[in-house]
C-alpha cells in the first residue's frame, strides 16, 4: 500500500517535471514544431534542443539503471526488450510522423495542454484516443 | 538566443523526468505507451498520475514564468482531427513518440527507436513541407 503511494507520487511528479519542461521548451507551440520539419521553408532548428538535451540527460539515467538491481519504488524495471525492425514499427512511425507535421502536436504536448483549455488541442485529444483505441481494440486484433 | 537556451533547459528538464520515472518506478515515460495503457484501463493509478502531472506542467510554468506557454494553432479542425487520428494510432502501432522513442529510446540506443525517429522526423518533414506546398 505504502510502495503503492510512493508510485503515485514519483509519477505525479515526474509528469509536472516532464509538462514543466515541455512549456519551457516550447515544444507545446504547433507553429513552432512546424517550423522545426519545415527544413526546406523557413527552418527553425531550435526544438532539436530540446530532443538532444532531452537524450543527453536520459542517457545518464540510463547508464545509472544498469547499475541499479531494481528502481527504488519496484521489483523491477520495465524496458522493452524487442529488437526486431518490422513493418508495423516503420509503418506505425510513418503515420505518426505525417499526424505530428499535420497538427504540429505529439502525444506529450497534446496532454499538457488540456489544463489549458483551448478547444483545438481537446479535439486532437479525442481523435488521439479513437486512434489509439481502434489501433489497440480492432485492428491489433484482426488477423 | 533566448529560445535556444529555454529549449536546452526544457530539454535537460524532460529528460530529468524520464529518469525520475524510470529509476523510481522502473518505467519508460512514453506518453502514447503511457495514455494509451491508460485508456485501456492497465496500471490505472500511477498512469492516470502521470497524465495527470503532465497537465499540471504548464500551470506550474504559468506562477513561475507569469505567463502561459505560447500555444499558436493555424491547422483547421479538419486537420486537427486527421493529425489526432494519426497520432493516435500511429503511435500505438510504432510502439512509441516523440518521448518513447525520441527520448528514452535513443537514450538506450535502441536500433528499433533510431528507426522509427528516422521515420517520423522524415515523415513529418514531408508532411509540413506539403502543407506549405499547397498554401497551407
Amino acid at each position: 500500500m505504502k510502495r503503492n503511494i510512493y508510485q503515485f507520487g514519483a509519477a505525479l511528479a515526474s509528469g509536472i517535471v516532464f509538462g514543466f519542461g515541455l512549456s519551457l521548451s516550447g515544444m507545446l507551440n504547433p507553429v513552432r514544431v512546424q517550423a522545426f520539419l519545415d527544413v526546406f521553408g523557413n527552418w527553425d532548428p531550435s526544438l532539436a534542443f530540446v530532443l538532444g538535451a532531452a537524450v543527453a540527460i536520459a542517457y545518464i539515467g540510463i547508464q545509472m539503471m544498469k547499475q541499479m538491481r531494481h528502481p527504488a519504488f519496484d521489483h523491477s524495471f520495465q524496458v522493452p526488450t524487442n529488437r526486431k525492425i518490422d513493418a508495423p514499427l516503420v509503418i506505425g512511425s510513418a503515420l505518426f510522423g505525417l499526424g505530428w507535421g499535420i497538427g504540429g502536436f505529439c502525444p506529450g504536448p497534446a496532454i499538457a495542454t488540456l489544463s489549458l483549455g483551448i478547444p483545438q488541442t481537446v479535439v486532437f485529444v479525442v481523435a488521439m484516443l479513437i486512434g489509439m483505441t481502434f489501433y489497440d481494440r480492432v485492428w491489433s486484433r484482426t488477423p | 538566443m533566448t529560445i535556444y537556451l529555454e529549449s536546452l533547459s526544457g530539454g535537460m528538464l524532460i529528460g530529468a523526468s524520464a529518469v525520475m520515472l524510470l529509476l523510481l518506478n522502473g518505467r519508460i515515460a512514453g506518453v502514447s505507451g503511457i495514455v494509451g495503457r491508460l485508456a485501456q484501463g492497465v496500471g490505472l493509478t500511477t498512469n492516470l498520475a502521470f497524465v495527470l502531472g503532465l497537465m499540471v506542467g504548464p500551470l506550474v510554468y504559468l506562477l513561475l514564468a507569469g505567463g502561459l506557454p505560447t500555444v499558436e494553432i493555424t491547422a483547421g479542425w479538419p486537420m486537427i482531427m486527421v493529425a489526432g487520428l494519426l497520432v493516435g494510432f500511429g503511435s500505438r502501432m510504432g510502439s512509441g513518440c516523440t518521448s518513447g522513442h525520441g527520448v528514452l529510446g535513443l537514450a538506450r540506443l535502441s536500433p528499433r527507436s533510431m528507426v522509427a525517429v528516422a521515420t517520423f522526423l522524415s515523415t513529418g518533414i514531408i508532411a509540413v513541407t506539403v502543407l506549405r506546398g499547397i498554401g497551407l
